[in-house]
């Protein structure tokens, strides 16, 4: 076995073992399409939208990614805490392995809580052209590599809790709400759409939404460049701040 | 010095001006069991975090089993094995699985790591709670799980940062024979910090005592007991560094188990 495996497999196994934590986690998501996705779709439809759930839900799977992933790189911090962090780096592997081990393990967590967010979606009434699913799958696993690399960011640099509320209100909320997750971006006041086009995540969203229902706003050759160039970016940057780490 | 498998010559450490430790040397004897002592502050983690390559040293030269922990810090690690001050287990775990852990992180070939296993855990007493997460574990049951896993790749020196802090007279003794009895069969060096002078004089076979980053004294808990005239290694120990007590600040880290605590008395 390989150092960077079993940092993965750890990553999957402590996702599955915190029943709590994962039936939590799904939560939040399932209550903004039940909420949103019934309260605002009458108002929707007669808007001339369509059905407003269809719209919804690629958003909402990419929240649910999201926030997994993000959540994942700040598990640094809390290994920090318990002490298992230092286990790992005065272990005889380079730090470039221990990154790659949990930013994969992270990823894969974060696409599995996706596929599940997915499935939820199914079930509250959400109807995807088949055809495209592959490239939903790809577009998922690319927001999900962006965002464990903010979140490996993040957590690198972040010395404890303190600055929970911090990252979850100027960075992950922000993502969210300044996305395309929840409304269409054509017809969006000029500042709030360039808010939009500037932010990553609205990237992953079109393109999920694209593949799923059909209809890219950014086209799924940009979404693909972008989410692509940004998560190597992002996940360079996580790694090298992961390396800066002293214990 | 010849036989000598850790090495320290002219160490120092500054940060951001404050010099934690100041030209420290020392060396330690392949096979004896070495404290490393001194008050709060004195500079004793930070010495094991630099012979352990988490730090790199200002000034001065080390060797650990013969490498340099800044040039080649995965041969050092490889050299050693570390019980931390702090617990460093994988609570969500179990007790088998974090010994599988850390035999992958150091290339154990599997079998070998099987057979490890299985003759560790069973050594300190654990081999039938293998199956069960750590998070269920007492303090000292954790304690003997780390040592157990420290030596797990072999090690030639074992580093144990305060082993038996936070214990009861009972487990402290417990962990003590299993440290000796382990380091006899694997014929390892062992250099640990205490503040518990019985036990460094008992255990000790060579006693170094730190303070204000210098060493103050060094030898045999007898020689040290000798040259300051006092009874036991804790008259010796409060003549070489005075009655005064040391503040620790303290760290991000420390106020955030503290809030852990605070939380677990609530629920």
């Amino acid at each position: 076995m390989n150092p960077v495996f079993i940092l993965w497999r750890r990553q999957l196994k402590r996702y599955f073992r915190a029943r709590a934590r994962m039936i939590g986690a799904l939560g939040q998501p399932i209550l903004f399409l039940l909420a949103l996705g019934f309260g605002l779709g009458p108002t929707f439809a007669r808007a001339g939208r369509g059905d407003y759930v269809q719209f919804l839900a690629p958003g909402i799977v990419t929240m649910g990614i999201l926030f997994n992933a993000v959540f994942s790189g700040i598990e640094i911090i809390w290994d920090r805490q318990f002490g298992f962090l230092k286990e790992t780096l005065v272990a005889p592997v380079s730090r470039l392995e221990i990154v790659l081990g949990r930013t994969l393990g992270g990823a894969t967590v974060a696409l599995i809580h996706g596929s599940i967010v997915f499935l939820v979606c199914l079930v509250a009434g959400f109807r995807p052209q088949p055809l495209l699913l592959p490239l939903a799958l790809l577009f998922m696993a690319l927001i999900a590599f962006m965002c464990t690399g903010i979140g490996t960011a993040v957590g690198s640099v972040l010395q404890d809790m303190q600055g929970f509320q911090l990252i979850i209100n100027f960075i992950v909320l922000p993502l969210f709400f300044f996305s395309s997750a929840l409304f269409p971006v054509p017809e969006l006041p000029e500042a709030m759409r360039l808010a939009v086009r500037l932010n990553p995540l609205s990237y992953g969203v079109d393109g999920l939404r694209g593949a799923l229902n059909g209809g890219f706003v950014f086209g799924a050759a940009i979404d693909l460049a972008v989410l692509g160039g940004l998560a190597a970016i992002l996940l360079a940057i996580g790694a090298w701040l992961f390396s800066k780490i002293e214990v | 010095m010849m036989g000598a498998i850790i090495e320290a010559c002219d160490l120092v450490k500054r940060f951001n001006g404050f010099t934690a430790v100041d030209h420290v040397s020392f060396a330690v004897p392949e096979g004896v069991i070495f404290g490393f002592l001194g008050p709060n502050g004195a500079g004793k983690t930070t010495t094991i975090r630099m012979l352990t390559t988490v730090l790199s040293p200002s000034e001065g030269r080390l060797l650990i089993a013969g490498h340099d922990p800044v040039k080649e810090p995965l041969l050092v690690r490889r050299a050693f094995g570390i019980v931390f001050q702090d617990p460093s287990l994988d609570g969500e775990l179990t007790a088998a699985e974090n010994m599988e852990l850390h035999g992958v992180l150091y290339r154990v070939p599997r079998a070998e790591r099987r057979e490890r296993v299985e003759a560790l855990l069973r050594f300190v007493g654990l081999w039938e709670r293998r199956g069960d997460y750590v998070k269920r574990f007492s303090g000292g049951m954790r304690r003997r799980l780390e040592i157990a896993r420290a030596l797990l790749h072999r090690p030639r020196i074992l580093f144990l940062d305060e082993p038996t802090a936070g214990l009861d007279p009972q487990t402290r003794n417990q962990i003590w024979e299993f440290i000796r009895g382990l380091c006899r069969d694997e014929h390892v060096t062992v250099f640990f910090t205490t503040h518990y002078m019985e036990e460094a004089e008992r255990v000790a076979d060579q006693i170094a005592i730190i303070d204000h980053g210098q060493i103050v004294a060094q030898g045999t808990a007898t020689t040290l007991r000798q040259e300051t005239g006092g009874r036991t290694l804790e008259d010796a120990f409060i003549t070489l560094t005075g009655h005064s007590i040391r503040e620790a600040e303290a760290t991000p880290i420390d106020r955030m188990r503290m809030m852990r605590q605070v939380w677990r008395g609530r629920r």
